[in-house]
C-alpha cells in the first residue's frame, strides 16, 4: 500500500520536503512508518518522543493500522496562539 | 466561523459574526507577537499549520465550549505565515446571553489552541531563528490524547 505523508514546521525541514509518498507493506502501523522514515531520515530521529500522530486528520495512537492512501502527519508540540 | 489565514486580522469581523439578538455579551480575546521572549529579542514569529486538521481542532473547540457554557456563538481565526511585532496572530469572539459564560468560553478556547492545534510558531530573534515547544513544550497526557482520538 501507498500512504501520503505531509511534514510541517520542524519536521519540514528536516526532511526537506513537504510532502512525500512511501510504500508500506500491509498492515503496517504508523509507529512501521515512523520507523522507516527515521531510517531515511535520520535527523527525524531526535524529535520522536515529543509525537502525537495524525491519520486522515484525527489523532491516533502509534500502534494504530495504515489502509492505502491514507494520510499520515507527525505533529511534534503545538506552539498556536 | 473557525479559520486558518494568511492576512491580516480584523476582530471586527469576528464580532460581527457572534453578534446576536440573544446575547447580553460579547467577549473577545487578541493574542499578538510580543518584542520579546525569555530574554530573546524577537524580531518576528512566522506560523506554519496543517490547515485542514488545524480548522477541524478549532472547530471542535467551539462545539466543546457550547457542551460546557450557555454560549451562543463562537469564532476563532488564527493568522500563519510571517507575522511583524505587535501584530494579531489569533482572535477570539463568543458571544452568550450573560457574561460569565462569554468569558469562560473565550479563555477555554485560547487556552485548547495552546495544547491540541495543529499550528506551530518559529521565533525569529537576533541571533537566530527557533520552533517554539519543540524543545521545552509538554506532549498532550495519554488522557487527552485518548480524548482525542476516541
Amino acid at each position: 500500500m501507498k500512504v501520503t505523508v505531509k511534514f510541517f514546521a520542524i519536521l519540514r525541514e528536516r526532511v526537506g520536503a513537504a510532502e512525500i509518498t512511501k510504500e508500506l507493506s500491509d498492515g503496517s502501523t504508523v509507529a512501521d512508518l515512523w520507523r522507516a522514515l527515521k531510517e531515511e531520515y535520520p535527523k527525524l530521529a531526535p524529535i520522536e518522543t515529543r509525537l502525537l500522530y495524525a491519520v486522515n486528520q484525527n489523532y491516533v495512537k502509534p500502534d494504530h493500522a495504515l489502509k492505502d492512501r491514507d494520510e499520515v502527519v507527525f505533529i511534534p508540540p503545538v506552539s498556536g496562539g | 466561523m473557525f479559520r486558518v489565514v494568511r492576512t491580516p486580522l480584523d476582530i471586527h469581523e469576528l464580532v460581527r459574526y457572534v453578534t446576536e439578538a440573544s446575547a447580553g455579551a460579547i467577549t473577545t480575546f487578541i493574542g499578538t507577537t510580543r518584542n520579546n521572549n525569555e530574554g530573546r529579542k524577537v524580531i518576528a514569529l512566522d506560523y506554519d499549520a496543517y490547515p485542514e486538521m488545524a480548522e477541524k481542532e478549532l472547530r471542535r473547540i467551539g462545539d466543546d465550549a457550547k457542551k460546557k457554557w450557555n454560549i451562543e456563538r463562537m469564532a476563532i481565526v488564527h493568522r500563519i505565515g510571517p507575522v511583524q511585532i505587535a501584530e494579531a496572530s489569533v482572535m477570539i469572539a463568543v458571544s452568550a446571553a450573560h457574561r460569565d459564560d462569554a468569558f469562560q468560553a473565550c479563555r477555554f478556547a485560547i487556552e485548547e489552541i495552546k495544547k491540541t492545534v495543529p499550528i506551530w510558531k518559529k521565533e525569529v530573534f537576533e541571533g537566530g531563528e527557533v520552533w517554539i515547544g519543540t524543545q521545552t513544550g509538554q506532549p498532550l497526557s495519554e488522557a487527552d490524547l485518548r480524548q482525542r482520538s476516541s
